[in-house]
């Protein structure tokens, strides 16, 4: 991504040539995260997305997978294979057990120059991004941080990638020419999730790093678990109530959490709502906050400012409630109210807790 | 102990308007300031010299008016600030600033080996973190991201203990100067200037440092030619083709409008209803 | 700190970047300190230069100033709810070099001049609060601001801190502003490409229009409406008495939607971005409301003098011009080796009657209190213009001699004819 993207003018569709040696790089890879024993959902996120860029170029598409060695690093090239991948690159060494910059940065950019993948893929996340900077640089290539739609250009095999920039008031596509592999990062729950299939299987090919432990400069003292009880977790709800401005008062905000008790929802909120301190920051949804995707998202006095957009538009379906009929929010909600969120919300919870009751009585 | 703090001079993301007709970036009356993340950075800084003495060197690249920037660093207590302006970088990806970058901090070594770099971040502008990595690998510094603490620096051992923001948890890393640190927001807060700094920064002799002058002799390695990645298009986002299915009845009572939308929802995904069913269990 | 000043200047708007330049070109050792976070950070509307005040100061400004438009025309409008009549001076003569009047964005204009005041030696230091004045007994020596270390003396402060001036009423130099006193003026810019501009206002690249507006968009309430045009975009703002905005009970805001909302301005707005809306407040009480402008070492330039002439909408040009006098006082009274003592910085004051701004300002001193007592100026008057314009235009049949004669007959029986002779009375002994 260009950090100086204003002063530079769209390329628009450039004629170009692939260098004859850079033609040999084939396959579009996905790096799998994982931490403490379990994957990151972003990496099968990406399986998804990298299954559809392989199958328009017609290649395979791998997972890589680096960790110490055992059953977990097997178990996740597993997982990887359910969630699409054709193949995988294993790397294990017991210096891999905790992420480090130092071995996951050679590791992997010696994994990119034996088996020249021409796309690789890494969650945005504080390791993949982390990794993801090291390994571009160390391999002179082109890198598009956070992208929300990934293509490939037909014309010249490239990989258009999509971001958006100025704080979410434009997007822009980059691609990378003349330079092998194209690397992107994507956010955390803006690629849906693929359907799981577990009878698919694929091959693994093992590659070892080669370094030993003197050589590694950074030592993990510690790890400190976030206690995550009783915090909030936004991206991975199935149901989240949200509330913005439109809520007038902080007080109001309790008809939100009403309704989040009966749905058995999450409660978010938008920037203005979390800088005036009415909800924690935690619940923050939208470009500075969380990306979230759940099957049901009721937004109530939420104008629906790009901001906030980016944030939610990924929801199945998105019931908004605000009294300005011409609010963005009913431009993308798939149903709208317009009406005040006070009176709405205590006659919605009534409306779900009857739907809800008259459920449990017909099971 | 000598340390060099990267920042960069960005539009205020929150005054920024895309231009409805061209579809541009509207920088008239978009105040430019020093990009936030980096004030953790600088703040963290000027604590280690507080702390153990040190010389801050406040590095950007940007165009003249950056200098602003660099001011406001030397008022909040930094004692040199070298800005590396040239035409030549117009058009950088990060790969190319970061190549840039790292050729003026060798420079700045020649005159005092630099013992730590901070970051910040990510910028607000270009939001890819990706400029702090580069300039480690490129200077084989140790690269620490998303720091959230320093917690022990050993100038006689050149150690340093810190704690670093990773997915789920805080890794608690020790590693050897030199390296080079990101820092992570709300990780301090920013000092307030004297007077006597203020002074100090409206009179400061800023070093203009144009491309031969931060010792870059490949051109091919910055600007547009040494960047990897290009900008193919550049688009507003476009609004949702479908609006709302606005639900209405006769009565308007919140009551009967709320039972309305149940019953459209439900009639259109039926799995909805399940779902909701084993969530509120 | 230890380090004194020949001068302070609290304030790094026009008037206060006036003096302070002044005197730093003249060899001054001059401190200049603005609150906001840059000079014009305060400052984000359009505005219009008067060509004159500045090239007093910096005759070459036109090379590197940022200016938008220089005007060529001129409209006055006078609104009812649905019409409007107006006149218009378009002449040949404003496009002649040098321009007289530019529009300019005050952001970028204040960013402009502050460099120049840099460049010629004056040191400026931002984000900084004066929060008091220093005294030794009657005689002001220096400032205090908010920041650590921070008390620093001079010879001589001037405030130029804006109409709101807080310094000089803490000191009590200035007394509270009277509701009276005070316009409101709210202002939005709106984005347009330039090719639009200058075919919605007929203009050539680089040529401007100026839009002077009175009559029912200001409902009743004493002010005026206004539009220029700048390079890309277009200033569109009201502005009415503080006073009358209390006893209305309406907001500036709302006042501002509506007026956009009329059938003559809808269609030169339409399609723009609105990108920003201020608020300002301005001094227009005018020559009786100037509180005392010298004493011991201080002096009053600019707003906070109430140096604005309402009815020209004049207020950059005065500003800069009792800036630059203001510094003239000082660097002769440097020259002369003379203290800065009330009697001694009373020369400023004599200046000021020397120049057009106390001619202009005595001239209208009137004029406030006029509008102040006959709101008529600003409801019946439009309306029956308007009236009587649209009955002599509309051909309908009726000769023009009866029209004639029903308009005579609308404006008496709205308003005596005593009434009518009296209000052109007052208005000509105003303007006299």
């Amino acid at each position: 991504m260009s950090e100086t993207t204003e002063q530079k003018k769209p390329a628009g569709r450039r004629k170009f040539e692939l260098d004859p040696r850079l033609e040999k790089y084939k396959g579009v890879w996905v790096f799998v995260e994982h931490e403490r024993g379990a994957a990151h959902s972003v990496s099968w996120e990406l399986m998804g997305e990298g299954r559809k860029l392989a199958d328009k170029l017609g290649v395979p598409l791998a997972g890589v997978v680096m960790g110490a060695p055992g059953l977990q690093t097997r178990r996740f090239c597993q997982e990887a294979f359910h969630y699409g991948a054709d193949l995988c690159y294993l790397m294990e060494d017991p210096l891999l057990s905790d992420y480090r910059n130092q071995p996951f940065t050679k590791g992997l950019t010696d994994l990119v120059n034996t088996y020249q993948p021409e796309i690789l893929l890494l969650g945005a996340t504080t390791l993949g991004r982390d990794l993801a900077g090291s390994v571009a640089t160390t391999l002179q290539t082109g890198l598009t941080a956070d992208c929300t739609e990934l293509n490939i250009d037909m014309e010249n095999r490239s990989l258009a990638a999509t971001r958006p920039t100025f704080g979410g008031s434009l997007l822009c596509t980059i691609v990378t020419l003349n330079y092998r592999p194209q690397m992107a990062t994507v956010r955390p729950r803006v690629m849906s999730m693929p359907k799981k299939d577990e009878t698919r299987n694929g091959t693994i090919t093992e590659h070892p790093l080669g370094m030993i432990e003197t050589d590694i400069v950074t030592k993990v003292l510690e790890y400190i678990p976030d206690n995550l009880a009783g915090k909030p977790q936004l991206p991975f709800a199935d149901i989240i109530v949200s509330g913005g401005r439109g809520m007038k008062r902080p007080d109001n905000f309790q008809l939100i959490w009403d309704l989040a008790k009966v749905l058995g929802a999450e409660v978010g909120a938008t920037r203005p709502v979390v800088q005036a301190g009415w909800v924690e920051l935690d619940r923050q949804v939208g470009q500075s906050g969380k990306t979230v995707r759940p099957k049901l998202y009721i937004a109530a006095g939420i104008s629906g400012a790009i901001q906030h957009r980016v944030g939610m538009e990924g929801s199945d379906v998105i019931i908004a409630i605000n009294t300005d009929e011409n609010a963005p929010i009913f431009d993308f909600a798939t149903y709208g109210i317009v009406g005040n969120a006070m009176t709405i919300l205590p006659a919605l919870t009534e409306a779900f807790r009857q739907q809800l009751a008259t459920r449990k009585v017909a099971v | 102990m000598h340390i060099v703090v990267c920042i960069k001079q960005v539009p205020d993301s929150a005054q920024i308007r895309v231009h409805p007709v061209t579809n541009t970036i509207m920088r008239q009356g978009v105040p430019a300031i020093v990009n936030p993340y980096d004030l953790f950075a600088l703040e963290e800084a000027l604590r280690l010299k507080d702390k153990y003495g040190a010389r801050v060197t406040v590095l950007c690249m940007g165009p003249p008016q950056a200098e602003a920037a660099l001011r406001k660093a030397i008022s909040f207590g930094a004692d040199d600030a070298i800005l590396v302006t040239d035409r030549a970088f117009a058009g950088s990806d990060t790969l190319a600033t970061s190549f840039a970058l790292a050729s003026a901090i060798r420079k700045i070594q020649e005159d005092m080996p630099v013992d730590i770099v901070f970051a910040g971040k990510q910028t607000i502008d270009g939001d890819t973190a990706q400029v702090g990595p580069g300039i480690a690998k490129r200077m084989d510094l140790q690269l620490l991201t998303y720091v959230a603490k320093i917690a022990d620096l050993d100038l006689n051992k050149r150690e340093i203990v810190i704690h670093r923001r990773a997915e789920g948890g805080v890794q608690v890393l020790k590693t050897k100067l030199p390296c080079l640190i990101t820092m992570l927001e709300g990780s301090n807060e920013m000092r307030f200037a004297t007077m006597a700094n203020m002074f100090r920064a409206a009179r400061y002799p800023l070093k203009q440092w144009d491309k031969d002058a931060a010792g870059i002799e490949d051109v091919t390695k910055i600007g547009l030619k040494g960047s990897p990645t290009i900008v193919s298009k550049v688009f507003a986002p476009q609004p949702k083709s479908q609006r709302a299915e606005i639900i209405d009845c006769e009565s308007r009572e919140p009551k009967d409008l709320s039972v309305t939308l149940l019953a459209k929802m439900f009639t259109r995904y039926p799995n909805l209803a399940e779902e909701i069913g084993k969530n509120a269990a | 700190m230890d380090e004194k000043f020949d001068a302070i200047v609290v304030g790094a708007g026009p008037s206060g970047n006036a003096a302070a330049y002044t005197m730093a070109k003249a060899g001054l050792k001059v401190l200049q300190i603005e609150r906001g976070e840059y000079p014009g950070s305060k400052n984000v509307q359009g505005a219009i230069l008067y060509s004159k005040a500045l090239e007093e100061i910096i005759p070459d400004f036109r090379e590197d100033a940022p200016l938008e438009r220089h005007i060529i025309e001129q409209q006055m409008w006078v609104l009812d709810d649905e019409s409007y009549v107006g006149s218009t001076y378009r002449s040949a003569e404003f496009n002649k070099q040098p321009y007289n009047r530019y529009t300019i964005i005050r952001a970028q204009f204040d960013k402009w001049f502050s460099r120049r005041v840099q460049d010629a030696g004056a040191l400026l230091v931002c984000e900084t609060t004066v929060t008091n004045l220093i005294m030794d007994r009657n005689r002001v020596i220096g400032v205090q601001t908010d920041r650590e270390g921070g008390s620093i003396y001079a010879d001589v402060v001037i405030l130029a801190d804006g109409v709101n001036s807080l310094l000089a009423k803490k000191a009590g130099f200035h007394p509270e502003l009277e509701p009276k006193d005070v316009a409101l003026a709210v202002k939005e810019i709106h984005f347009l490409p330039e090719e639009t501009i200058q075919s919605r206002f007929n203009t050539g690249e680089g040529e401007g229009v100026v839009i002077e507006m009175a009559g029912k968009i200001t409902q009743g309430m004493m002010g005026t409406g206004f539009l220029y045009t700048n390079k890309d975009s277009l200033t569109i703002g009201v502005g009415c008495m503080l006073s009358d905005f209390k006893s209305q009970k309406t907001t500036p805001y709302l006042l501002l939607e509506q007026m956009k909302a009329h059938p003559a301005i809808r269609p030169l707005i339409e399609g723009g971005e609105m990108k920003e809306y201020t608020a300002h407040l301005i001094p227009e009480g005018g020559y009786k409301a100037m509180p005392k402008l010298v004493g011991e070492g201080w002096m009053i330039v600019g707003d906070s003098g109430m140096f604005v002439n309402a009815v020209h909408r004049e207020g950059s040009n005065l500003a800069m011009t009792t800036g630059r006098l203001a510094a003239e006082t000082v660097i002769d009274l440097k020259q002369k080796d003379l203290p800065m003592t009330a009697a001694n910085l009373a020369y400023y004051q004599g200046r000021l009657e020397d120049s057009f701004v106390m001619k202009d300002l005595k001239k209208y001193k009137n004029m406030p209190e006029i509008f102040h007592k006959n709101n008529q100026f600003f409801t019946e008057y439009p309306e029956l213009l308007n009236r009587a314009a649209h009955t002599m235009l509309t051909v309908d049949g009726v000769d023009k001699k009866t029209k004639e004669r029903e308009i005579r007959k609308s404006f008496k029986t709205r308003r005596s004819l005593f009434g009518l002779m009296g209000d052109a009375f007052k208005m000509w002994r105003a303007f006299e």
